[in-house]
């Protein structure tokens, strides 16, 4: 194995790495901004609400992120609508299209996520807020949602985590995150090994840099559902 | 724009592609899953602990990293091992082997995890009175261990299917004449992405109600409770 093709090629490398982080991190906010809403329709008393949550949500966990990504990308240039309107600025970047496509798919399941953190929320706490008086927005606001986001964050991490890795298909639209970078790479000295384990090796450190962020908030906000040390 | 102009039989042709890698893989993930499991909770050192490398590894790197690491890169390693045993021709390494194989020991590690929570929950006492009986290792496994293990593994079982289903759509990547490449070619020819790669979803949305559908069903004969019901 000879690795300094791509020791000589590292910037690449680093560009990717930037890229992803990058589009994860705007994915992942965007996505928790049109979350909390969807789970809060989702888990709405409305027919009206809940079923078009509910089917947006089945849409976009039924289909694999590769494919959601091809509609957007390569599909929405069939559809004259778009092609016609000011969208069209935004859908022929591949990087747009790639940040969209994420959002849509993240927005999905951390809406399911949180919909089982709010429904577990315990009775007690809902109750005693109402004794105070809180309003129904006051309650979603000061209990309900703190408490549930406390509850998501085991299930969320995981969640982050597969965005980070499903994030790698941006590389196929011709983008050059870490997969882009090694894509390239692997398409000028023809070495897929060294080219693909450095790749791997990037996402490997990323992924722990994740596991480790998650596992200091889970110690700062569910301390206290912590089993006391024996 | 809904006019398949006469792809339709291609496209469902990629998708039985699709249901073979899929179901394949899972035969080897249920295998490897169960391997590992049994390694994870294995009093073997050596075994715990490359059972332990073994799903950290391949859980901290994307899929699609990992499948083009084992088709490129494997085509490169067959090749020099073969030069260096003396063997001149090319050899190449199938797509559709490539795929079944990264696909199914991908989703081993995921497997092991939900396996080991399975073993984990049958009461160790069951599995004594099993072996006071006299009954072999393999039959305690067989009529003990695999039947109450299935009820608790289920769930995660049912989640981990249906997300390799949607991993296989990456096989397309490295060549392999799946539903998602028979549509990127009619898409290419028709110059109609959208209308196929929206066929593309619907189908995989067909697969996955369908496998959440049967799956709830056999949850429910793994669980007695609920049997009948």
């Amino acid at each position: 194995m000879d690795f300094t093709p791509v020791i000589e090629n590292i910037d690449f490398y680093w560009q990717g790495l930037f890229t992803t982080i990058q589009l994860v991190s705007a994915a992942l906010i965007l996505g928790l901004m049109l979350a909390i809403p969807l789970a809060l329709m989702r888990g709405s008393q409305h027919a009206y609400l809940r079923f078009p949550a509910w089917f947006y949500i089945y849409i976009i966990r039924g289909t694999p992120l590769l494919v959601q990504l091809y509609i957007i990308y390569y599909g929405f240039g069939q559809v004259e609508s778009i092609k016609a309107s000011w969208l069209w600025a935004f859908f022929k970047e591949a990087y747009w299209c790639a940040l969209f496509a994420f959002t849509l798919n993240t927005a999905a399941y951390t809406a399911e996520i949180l919909r089982g953190a709010i429904e577990t929320t315990p009775k007690g706490e809902l109750e005693a807020a109402k004794a105070f008086g809180m309003s129904k927005n006051m309650i979603y606001r000061r209990i309900l949602l703190p408490s549930a986001f406390r509850r998501a964050l085991p299930a969320y991490s995981n969640e982050v985590i597969f965005l980070l890795h499903g994030s790698a298909v941006a590389g196929v639209i011709t983008l050059v995150d870490i997969t882009g970078a090694a894509r390239i790479v692997n398409a000028r000295f023809y070495n897929p090994f060294e080219a693909f384990i450095v790749a791997a090796l990037f996402y490997m450190a990323l992924t722990f840099c994740f596991i480790w962020l998650f596992k200091r908030l889970e110690k700062r906000y569910l301390s206290h559902l912590q089993k006391p040390a024996q | 724009m809904f006019n398949l102009e006469g792809y339709l039989p291609t496209i469902l042709e990629g998708s039985i592609i699709t249901l073979q890698i899929a179901l394949l893989s899972l035969a080897l993930a249920l295998v490897l899953g169960i391997l590992g499991a049994l390694g994870k909770l294995s009093r073997n050192v050596i075994a715990r602990k490359s059972a332990e490398i073994y799903t950290t590894l391949i859980r901290s790197v994307p899929d699609l990293i990992l499948m083009l690491l084992i088709y490129f890169g494997g085509q490169v390693l067959v090749n020099d091992l073969a030069y260096k045993l003396g063997y001149d021709d090319y050899i190449e390494i199938s797509p559709f082997a490539a795929g079944v194989i990264t696909i199914g020991f991908i989703f081993g590690a995921y497997l092991t995890e939900t396996f080991r929570g399975g073993i984990l929950a049958v009461p160790q006492g069951q599995l004594e009175a099993g072996r006071a009986f006299g009954m072999s290792p393999i039959k305690v496994f067989r009529r003990i261990l695999f039947p109450q293990m299935m009820r608790h593994a289920l769930p995660g079982l049912t989640n981990n299917w249906l997300v390799l289903l949607k991993t296989t759509a990456l096989v397309s990547i490295i060549g392999l004449d799946d539903l998602v490449r028979k549509a990127n070619m009619a898409a290419g020819v028709t110059q109609k992405p959208f209308t196929f790669y929206l066929l593309v979803g619907v189908i995989f949305l067909v697969f996955t109600s369908i496998s959440t559908l049967l799956l709830k069903r056999l949850e429910n004969h793994y669980n007695p409770e609920r049997r009948g019901h």
